[in-house]
């Protein structure tokens, strides 16, 4: 068990692509922890400068109290289990997890009888004689899992674990996935594009974009406060609502409508300032009827998503621009779908909204001091 | 409506028309192949009787049944020993072929090299110079500088380089078909590049392995030039060459004796066959099954 200090990462690649870009980042002995960012944002470069599979260019890496920077991956006492698990096909289940330990000169009886146990304590006992290909996805997965432990390294390294397989296979694994990390308690870095499948799995997540890391977070300090809007736009299901706005005294013309400025911001803005006003659509209530302190506007499109529906609005921009609309998007119950065409008004709930200068948010990412939120979504609208 | 009724008349008469025609194109293709097919099963039907027959000729026929040729044959002083030098030659061939195509395969495959398709096309061409009849010349010199004349290693060497290029070819896309993935777990499990080579990367490439080391022995089994012009007597020729030398004393071909050596030159290379590509099946094209 170890923790992970990275300083000034820097990877560069021979074309000149600026794939790491000076990057500082400390992971806990133990935690459980995401990289996530759209592709091509470094996140799998890093996960593999960790690894020692590729060199960095400048920085240093640390495991524990070791420099790794210039070792080679097996010197690292690391283990990674790749996106496509890259089981040998031509060993048996027991071969493949008893490999690291061939690698290290484990007598032949001795390394059986250790991936006999460690097949056991994820399920694959009676798999132990067959051949990847002869395996579902979520067996190789287990598979891969137990060679990466058989070997009981300071880190374990998932490359995108959850993305081969299929969406019902996906959510058992996740289940599983974080209970094994609870119970073995190695610290764990794992690379996902899916803003679910992190915010569901990591202690801590990095969001990262064009080589650098935008924001470092526990899940909901990431989901509630984003600190900046690259990062309100990529996580959540549905995007965060970015509203182009002007502060006016004590208050924000939001697309021709007056809201309170909110309480943590209320010194910090300058009246006539043009910042960008941003609410999660799960965190917005829908009207049929006016209400004060309410977008309003049009209904355009109503997406069912199961449970809850999705209502896009087209909402009058303001008054500099009058004329044009800018699209809000909120959440609204299942049975109280408005039809397309619709007016309806949207009220932000207290302590949610978000104010954004120049991309960045203003106040502390932390999560500040707000209500409880109520639970379900729209109880009481 | 009456000129809704001559259109479905044209109709009714038009897809019989072309089932006609189809039936007849389908007759002349199945003809067509007969012949061709004839054309390869005679020889081969040839092969199968001939070496039976007291008196065979070039036309197969139902033989008088008899092993008195192969009586003959092993009496021939030279028959059995160049088979036997035949092996030698295929054997080491494919050894030398399969060991450097796969080292420089797996090069090729995983190192970039700026010009490397060019490379490789460049020396597929040049290859099939290297063994043929143009460059003997040049080649028995070379030979006999570095005394490899009646030598067998000359005829390996000679042989090896002019297979090598087409191996590596075929080998370079096995090598590509195997995911990086597998070498990188290795090497994060702390294998050196040589545990890699052993453990993953040739058991994985095995049907490719297979394929070339087969492909090395049927060219150098066939093989008639470089064996004739660099072995000076029979007792190291290869069978291919004293195939050439079976004939009677009036120099006609002796058709009982050379058919039956014929029938013993092949089965080896068609036995050969047939056990590999049970064992591994034949692929000219990489990946694995996962």
């Amino acid at each position: 068990m170890a923790a992970i200090t990275l300083r000034e990462l820097t990877k560069v690649y021979p074309n000149g692509v600026r794939a790491l870009d000076a990057l500082d980042l400390e992971i806990a002995d133990g935690e459980f922890f995401a990289l996530l960012g759209p592709s091509g944002c470094g996140k799998t470069t890093l996960l593999r400068t960790i690894a020692g599979l590729e060199l960095s260019s400048g920085g240093s890496v640390r495991i524990g109290d070791r420099d790794v920077t210039s070792l080679p991956p097996g010197q690292r006492d690391v283990a990674m289990v790749f996106q496509d698990y890259a089981l040998f096909p031509h060993m048996t289940v027991r071969d493949n997890i008893a490999y690291p330990l061939r690698i290290k000169k484990v007598g032949k009886a001795d390394r059986q009888d250790k991936a006999a146990r460690t097949a056991d304590e994820l399920g694959l006992s009676a798999l132990l004689d067959r051949r990847p290909g002869q395996l579902s996805g979520g067996q190789q997965q287990r598979v891969a899992l137990a060679r990466a432990m058989a070997c009981h390294p300071q880190v374990f390294l998932l490359d995108e674990p959850l993305s081969n397989l299929d969406a019902r296979l996906r959510l058992e694994a996740r289940t599983f996935l974080k209970r094994l990390q609870r119970e073995l308690g190695v610290t764990t870095v794992f690379v996902t594009h899916d803003q679910a499948e992190a915010l569901a799995l990591a202690d801590r997540i990095a969001v990262m974009e064009g080589g650098r890391i935008r924001q470092v977070g526990t899940p909901t300090e990431v989901f509630r406060r984003p600190a900046n809007t690259f990062v309100a736009g990529f996580i959540g299901s549905t995007p965060m609502n970015l509203v182009p706005a002007r502060v006016r005294g004590d208050e924000l013309a939001v697309a021709a409508v007056r809201l309170p400025v909110p309480e943590d911001v209320r010194g910090e803005l300058t009246d006539g300032e043009q910042v960008v006003y941003g609410v999660r659509p799960e965190y917005l209530d829908y009207s049929p009827e006016p209400a004060s302190g309410a977008l309003t506007g049009q209904v355009v499109v109503v997406e069912n998503l199961g449970s809850f529906s999705l209502v896009s609005l087209d909402v009058p921009a303001e008054e500099p621009d009058a004329g044009a609309t800018t699209s809000v998007q909120v959440v609204v119950p299942e049975g109280r779908e408005p039809e397309p065409g619709d007016t309806g008004w949207v009220t932000p709930r207290p302590g949610r909204s978000l104010i954004y200068r120049d991309g960045e948010l203003i106040g502390s990412t932390a999560e500040a001091a707000v209500p409880a939120p109520r639970t379900g979504v729209g109880a009481d609208a | 409506m009456s000129t809704v009724t001559p259109t479905a008349d044209e109709t009714r008469t038009e897809p019989s028309r072309v089932a006609v025609r189809d039936v007849l194109a389908r007759i002349g293709r199945y003809v067509f192949l007969c012949v061709v097919l004839a054309f390869f099963a005679l020889p081969l039907l040839w092969l199968a009787t001939a070496p039976f027959d007291d008196t065979p000729t070039i036309a197969a026929s139902l033989p008088q049944f008899t092993l008195d040729n192969f009586r003959a044959l092993l009496d021939n002083p030279y028959a059995m020993t160049s088979l036997l030098n035949s092996v030698w030659l295929a054997g080491g061939t494919a050894l030398l072929v399969v060991t450097f195509a796969a080292l420089a395969a797996y090069a090729l495959s995983r190192v970039r090299v700026p010009g490397r398709d060019a490379l490789l096309y460049g020396l597929l061409l040049l290859s099939s110079i290297v063994t043929g009849t143009a460059t003997m010349v040049p080649l028995f010199e070379l030979a006999f500088r570095l005394n490899l004349i009646d030598s067998r290693l000359g005829v390996i060497l000679i042989l090896t380089g002019g297979l090598l290029p087409a191996a590596i070819f075929i080998l370079k896309d096995f090598m590509d078909a195997t995911p990086t993935s597998y070498e990188e777990s290795a090497r994060v499990f702390g294998a050196s590049p040589l545990q890699i080579m052993r453990h993953i990367v040739v058991p994985v490439v095995r049907p490719g392995l297979a394929t070339v080391g087969v492909w090395a022995v049927a060219n150098v089994w066939g093989n008639f030039l470089v064996p004739f012009l660099l072995l000076r007597g029979p007792d190291k020729a290869p069978a291919a060459v004293i195939m050439y030398t079976l004939y009677t004393e009036g120099g006609q071909a002796d058709l009982r004796l050379l058919s039956t050596f014929s029938l013993l030159y092949s089965l080896p290379v068609a036995l050969m066959f047939v056990f590999v590509s049970s064992r591994y099946g034949f692929r000219f094209h990489g990946g694995i099954k996962r």
